[in-house]
């Protein structure tokens, strides 16, 4: 093994388990907080792979917005801060069982796929993936329309977020 | 290339010619050398961080027209090390009913989230950790993990007076990221990059902040709301909160905290010059020595420390209603309508003479910021005289 | 050089962890909690695509940039619901809101 795929390993071994406390702790905030740490996990395997812009922009959105928002949510729909009750439904082996099986499903499609044990070509020397991702994304020959619906896409969500959650009772003093 | 124009290099160079000399397998000795260099920054940084609480306690002093520390050594000069003690063998104390591993992880996440800033701070033309691509994102990143340590610290403790300054403190920063965010293209799109290094190379002239002294102003005011200090400091709110988030801390749990936010506002400082008033560069006497760059650096930081000192220590605190409207209704639009105007001015003038360019720029940023007061100023005379029209018919006649 | 099944492997398998927390718990929450690991496997996926064939064109990077945007807007929307029936009904597990069932 090259010190490459050892630090895969670990980082990936790290998210797995990180993933794994997300869905298993009984404590929301702790869960949460677990989140943030496989987004970090993520992060890591987003800078392993040469994608610089993406793996900061994923500490920035996630962590900093996203993971932040969970928490919020979390303590606003609490009346007290425990846990009462089980956390899982009574049906949790079955969703075990479709989980282990999509994993099995996947697992078998994409062996049987030819690119499967492709191996990364180098990057070309001077390469700027944010200089390539900035044009790309303003382009009209490449992704311009797509990236303008998705800002149209945040802006509905938060006018929507702010329409569904406001309560008319708080305003009336 | 001799020790004194790239001493980092010649230095780990030797190193790792000692260490595989030794032996050691090559990559090995280059992740130890690297990892010796990151201890040896931190330590560095811990050093300044210790001094950094005299000059604030001495500044804050003057400002409030007294002496500040001057008992212990010359000039008080040894009292932070007093203070240091203190805290050392301070009870350490723990909340019944606190999130024990939460509690704990808070203060570490705080400070490191101020210490990986460093990472990327070009200290000379030779000198830095890693020259990112994405550097000014690093920036937000990292601001990131410092709300995520404040909303751990305040959930934590299980107090509520905690859990109100955290409310706050992360209301505020994830509102002002966003200015921040926005001030930090203008920078990225004078320099070309988002690479701190390139982003000085290329206030070769002329600094940045002649090109946008608005948005340098922007920076610094976000910079500060960041920072959680006055007049933004309602997540403290000593008067009001008694302490915050931080209220349940004690010992050097809390020196961690208090030393994390000294050096992140001078780290702030730091990131100020570097974004508009071109970090390590000063007439050309940067190329003199890697040595007197970081001298320059380390001098203008504390320049820019000193200015939010000043604003720290002259400023009232305001209501959070206040600051967050003052935020969405005024800053970010005023934000996004500079960097559109920036923008707009740079593809304007691409192919424009120097003279023309720094001109147009600068006509720009006024424009934008006197329009933005005066639409600023008929939106709130209009709101008070809706208050005090009816209630002060004397007023209104004037 | 670490191959793309690795990649594919990981990514697969944090989806399948996203999914069970989806299919099992029973707040609403931690429900969207699952939706996000899951999201981020698929961008796992595009980025690792995007490295392992032509790093030239960027159309795995702008996606994964897409999902951050739809992921986002996912959830202050999910989040905003999840605080507006709690107002109501005073509870986020998911079983309880039962009202369209009689």
């Amino acid at each position: 093994m090259t010190a490459q795929q050892i630090i895969f390993m670990i980082v990936a071994a790290y998210t797995i388990g990180s993933g794994l406390m997300v869905v298993t702790t009984r404590n929301l905030v702790h869960a949460a907080l677990w989140l943030v740490s496989t987004l970090f996990g993520v992060a890591v395997a987003y800078a392993l792979l040469n994608a610089n812009f993406i793996a900061v922009v994923q500490v920035v959105v996630y962590i900093g917005a996203i993971a932040i928002l969970f928490i919020f949510a979390v303590m606003l729909t609490r009346k007290d801060m425990r846990d009462s009750g089980p956390q899982m439904n009574k049906n949790w082996w079955a969703g075990a069982l479709v989980a282990v099986l999509v994993f099995a499903g996947l697992a078998f499609l994409l062996s049987g796929w030819s690119g499967f044990r492709n191996i990364a070509a180098e990057l070309p020397a001077e390469f700027d993936a944010i200089g390539l991702l900035g044009e790309a994304l303003t382009s009209p020959e490449a992704f311009v329309l797509p990236f303008e619906v998705a800002s149209v896409l945040l802006l509905a969500a938060l006018v929507g977020a702010v329409y569904v959650a406001f309560n008319p009772r708080s305003d009336k003093k | 290339m001799s020790f004194w124009n790239d001493p980092l290099k010649v230095a780990a160079d030797w190193l790792e010619g000692l260490l595989t000399g030794w032996g050691l397998d090559a990559v090995f000795a280059h992740v130890l050398v690297a990892f010796l260099g990151v201890f040896l920054l931190i330590a560095l940084l811990m050093v300044l961080d210790i001094f950094l609480v005299w000059i604030e306690r001495k500044v804050v002093a003057r400002f409030q027209d007294r002496v500040g520390p001057n008992r212990v050594g010359p000039f008080g000069l040894i009292q932070p090390f007093a203070d240091i003690i203190k805290l050392i063998i301070k009870e350490d104390t723990t909340p019944g009913g606190a999130d024990k591993v939460v509690y704990n992880l808070a203060p570490i996440l705080s400070m490191m989230s101020v210490l990986i800033l460093w990472a990327v701070v070009p200290l000379a033309p030779v000198m830095l950790g890693v020259d990112l691509n994405v550097g000014v994102l690093f920036l937000i990143a990292a601001g990131a993990i410092g709300t995520l340590s404040i909303i751990m610290a305040g959930w934590s403790s299980n107090n509520k007076f905690a859990m109100i300054g955290a409310f706050r403190q992360v209301a505020v920063m994830v509102s002002f990221e966003i200015p921040m965010l926005t001030m930090l293209m203008i920078p990225t799109i004078y320099a070309g990059s988002m690479s701190m290094n390139t982003i000085i190379q290329a206030q070769d002239p002329i600094p940045f902040f002649i090109l946008s002294p608005l948005g340098a102003l922007i920076f610094l005011i976000a910079a500060i709301a960041e920072l959680g200090r006055a007049p933004f400091d309602l997540a403290e709110g000593e008067s009001e909160l008694v302490s915050g988030f931080n209220i349940e801390y004690s010992g050097m749990k809390f020196g961690m905290f208090y030393a994390g936010e000294l050096l992140h506002a001078f780290t702030f400082g730091g990131f100020w010059m570097i974004l508009f008033f071109g970090g390590y560069r000063f007439f050309g006497l940067e190329q003199v020595s890697p040595f007197l760059a970081i001298l320059i650096l380390i001098i203008k930081a504390m320049i820019g420390y000193w200015v939010i000192m000043w604003v720290k220590y002259t400023m009232m605190r305001i209501r959070i209603d206040q600051m967050l409207g003052f935020n969405w209704k005024f800053l970010t639009p005023l934000a996004f309508a500079l960097l559109l105007v920036t923008a707009l001015m740079n593809a304007l003038l691409a192919g424009a003479p120097t003279w023309l360019y720094v001109l147009g720029m600068l006509l720009a940023n006024v424009v934008t910021g006197w329009v933005a007061l005066e639409i600023a100023r008929s939106v709130t005379r209009k709101e008070r005289m809706q208050v005090e029209g009816v209630k002060n018919p004397v007023e209104a006649h004037h | 050089m670490v191959p793309l099944s690795w990649y594919l492997m990981f990514a697969a398998a944090l989806f399948s962890i996203g999914l069970f927390g989806v299919l099992t718990r029973r707040n609403a929450i931690a429900i969207l909690l699952g939706v996000e690991l899951m999201l981020n496997a698929v961008n796992i996926n595009l980025v690792a695509f995007w490295r392992y064939s032509d790093v030239m064109a960027m159309a795995g990077q702008v996606f994964a940039v897409i999902v951050f945007a739809v992921a986002a807007a996912e959830v202050s929307v999910g989040l905003a619901l999840v605080i507006s029936v709690y107002r109501r009904r005073n509870t986020v597990v998911a079983d309880e809101l039962d009202m369209l069932k009689w």
